[in-house]
């Protein structure tokens, strides 16, 4: 055991031995030292935050055909320091009739619940907050409270684009949470583990390669959770102004802000870790874990990148449409996905490698193709319909 | 170790505040919260007895389990009945919903 | 007084002041938040009581759909929530007095019941994994397979019996 192979036990073993020293309690030891990892790596998340903000400014500049900030220092990195002294010297107003206190906690929980997520991310086989057994469900528990803090910012803002941005939001979070949980269980299923460590351990193959489907899903719901282009119900800019956080200002939306742009990143690397092999690339783990943390961080960075992408290229689906595809397509695809990844993980377990791998991977093909053939199906139908009828022919004969 | 005693009594008090909340608040929304507060006095109650009890048998933490499944039940249809009766009698105040009085 | 007691005392006041809030404040948004609080102590409850499962699964479906669901139904009634006139009924001393008696009754019986003394959680065994234990527990034809099922066919009825009774016909 020494600093370059397990860097945190190292350091908290001298810390300890430190205060230990000046005759503290162990007890109360660990607690301080537990308080102190919590407090760095919420430290170090705000302040690559800071570098979201240039990055998320500087592709979609790219995506619009523009130069993006360029001006203060180099390639513009100054930028993000000046938008926060902006934001933090702006007059912080609180609406008439808002509900003072849920209104100032919502912003905070809103962050929180995404900083959260980190304490479960392994980040090198030996640098994680806590390898917890049942991972997965913390990550939808943590985005339940993210859907709180939504509502809560919608309802106590007193204002009616708040409120209707609020409600599309939770209509949105709460339906595509079923996707969600569901395609999580595929890693699941897969590495027989809830626990992100044990299913970063067991993708000798990556999870893509056995389930393309389920990452495609797990992409989708993560964008709906996001609240992302094209599913951005929550701010839809033409519709309702800003959606629930139109009456923040200042440092208080800022806080918003910056939790989205976390929450694209931590979703980044949620699909790195349970698709794309997590700190895994060829054994160039091993060399240690900053290595390890490194290519975890540039997988998650690429993943933000597809987001991002998606985002900037796609616009908004109308919000019955967006329900309609949740109930009607993702979920009954997600399940019938499910059941025959256990299906076949049962079957072919024991066979040999490739036979495991094609198997997998050709049964989501012909899923999704099926899936794909019913929809196109449904809509040639749907379709036909319309223009046997026409839509001037049929307000005529509803009015009849 | 933190002893049983307290895990009891914590239900206990839980438990008490909830049956408050129902006999007392008019408002069936109200009450519906009192019922959550009490069918979670129940959960810590279970969840205390199996630590406490025999850990191999998981008969505790699948109780509560059940007990969540049936909290939800409840919820969705006491919440969607409040919903309806507010349409059609424009209150959800518990005591004025007396139609089957005459 | 070890560092778990001290938490605990901290969470069980916490849960039991916000659960008090819940039952007494005229604001039912505020109501339902202060459940939330509630609920999250709960949650911590478990945590301490090496029920991690049942702790994330109190966060996922207590806060994550029921609070949710609470705020949403107060929301769509909003007409009584601005109502900070009676909120508690006439005989709300005699609720008081059944709550007090409840507990002094529970408080009483726990006194006086002998398996209290000799409890006393012993460490899980090594390598004893509660959630596994727990999922084969719930699908093992031998343990609770069949109440499973019927909580299975009971959230569906209720899903069904939902939508029927909120649904608006025009």
């Amino acid at each position: 055991m020494n600093l370059w192979n397990d860097p945190v036990h190292v350091i908290a073993d001298w810390l300890g031995g430190l205060l230990g020293g000046l005759g503290m309690p162990p007890a109360v030891a660990t607690v301080l030292l537990a308080l102190l990892g919590i407090v760095i790596l919420a430290s170090a998340l705000m302040v690559l935050d800071i570098f979201l903000v240039w990055v998320e400014r500087k592709v979609v500049a790219r995506f619009q055909d523009r130069l993006g900030p360029n001006r203060v220092g180099p390639y513009g990195l100054i930028q993000p320091f000046a938008d926060i002294i902006k934001l933090i010297i702006k007059e912080d107003i609180t609406p008439d009739g808002a509900d003072k206190p849920v209104f100032n906690l919502a912003p905070l929980l809103s962050l929180m619940s995404v900083l959260i997520l980190w304490a479960i991310i392994p980040l090198a086989p030996l640098v994680l907050g806590v390898d917890l057994n049942v991972s997965l469900l913390y990550l939808v528990a943590a985005g339940a409270i993210g859907t709180l803090s939504i509502i809560m910012a919608g309802w106590a803002s007193n204002n009616k684009y708040a409120l209707i941005g609020a409600y599309r939001q939770v209509a949105v979070l709460v339906s595509f949470e079923i996707p969600m949980i569901t395609t999580l269980l595929i890693p699941t299923v897969l590495s027989g583990s809830m626990g992100l460590k044990a299913i970063t351990e067991s993708q000798g193959i990556w999870y893509v390669v056995l389930s393309p489907l389920g990452a495609f899903i797990f992409l989708t719901a993560a964008i709906a959770e996001l609240g992302r282009t094209p599913f951005d119900m929550n701010e839809a800019e033409s519709e309702i102004v800003a959606g629930f956080h139109i009456e923040y200002t200042g440092m208080k939306f800022g806080l918003f802000y910056a939790g989205e742009l976390l929450h694209a990143f931590t979703f980044g690397g949620f699909l790195a870790i349970l698709f794309f092999g997590g700190y895994r690339l060829f054994g160039l783990e091993n060399l240690g874990p900053a290595v390890a943390a490194a290519i975890l961080l540039a997988k998650a960075m690429i993943g933000y990148w597809v987001i991002m992408w998606i985002k900037y290229t796609l616009m908004r689906i109308r919000i019955d449409h967006m329900l309609t595809f949740n109930w009607k397509f993702l979920t009954p695809l997600a399940f019938t996905l499910l059941m025959v990844t256990a299906l076949v993980n049962a079957l072919l377990r024991d066979s040999g490698t490739g036979v495991y791998v094609a198997g997998m991977f050709f049964s989501n093909v012909l899923l999704g193709w099926i899936a794909l053939e019913i929809a196109r199906r449904h809509a040639r139908s749907a379709r036909d319909k319309h223009e046997r009828t026409g839509p001037v022919l049929e307000t005529v004969r509803r009015q009849a | 170790m933190i002893p049983l005693s307290w895990y009891l009594m914590l239900a206990a008090g839980l438990f008490s505040i909830g049956l408050f909340g129902v006999l007392v608040r008019r408002n069936a929304i109200a009450i519906l919260l009192g019922i959550e507060l009490m069918l979670n006095a129940v959960n810590v109650n279970l969840a205390a007895f199996w630590r406490y009890g025999d850990v191999k048998n998981m008969a505790g933490q699948v109780f509560a389990i059940i007990v969540f499944a049936v909290a939800a039940a409840e919820v969705a249809v006491g919440l969607a009945l409040v919903i309806s009766v507010y349409r059609r009698r424009n209150t959800v105040a518990a005591d004025e919903l007396d139609m089957l009085k005459w | 007084m070890t560092i778990a007691q001290i938490i605990f005392l901290i969470v069980a006041a916490g849960t039991l002041a916000s659960a008090v809030i819940v039952v007494t404040t005229p604001n039912l948004v505020h109501a339902a938040l202060w459940l939330v609080s509630t609920l999250f102590g709960v949650a911590v409850v478990f945590a301490l009581l090496n029920a991690g499962f049942l702790a994330v699964v109190q966060v996922v479906v207590y806060i994550g759909a029921i609070a949710i669901l609470f705020i949403f139904a107060v929301m769509l009634t909003r007409r009584e929530q601005r109502d900070f006139g009676q909120q508690m009924n006439r005989f709300w001393w005699l609720g008081a007095l059944v709550a007090v008696a409840t507990f002094a009754g529970l408080a009483a019986m726990l006194q006086s019941w002998s398996g209290l003394s000799g409890a006393a959680a012993a460490d899980l065994p090594i390598g004893f994994d509660s959630v596994g234990a727990l999922g084969d527990a719930l699908i093992s034809p031998q343990a609770f397979v069949l109440p499973f099922e019927v909580a299975s066919v009971l959230l569906l009825a209720a899903l069904v019996g939902a939508v029927y009774v909120a649904f608006n016909r025009k």
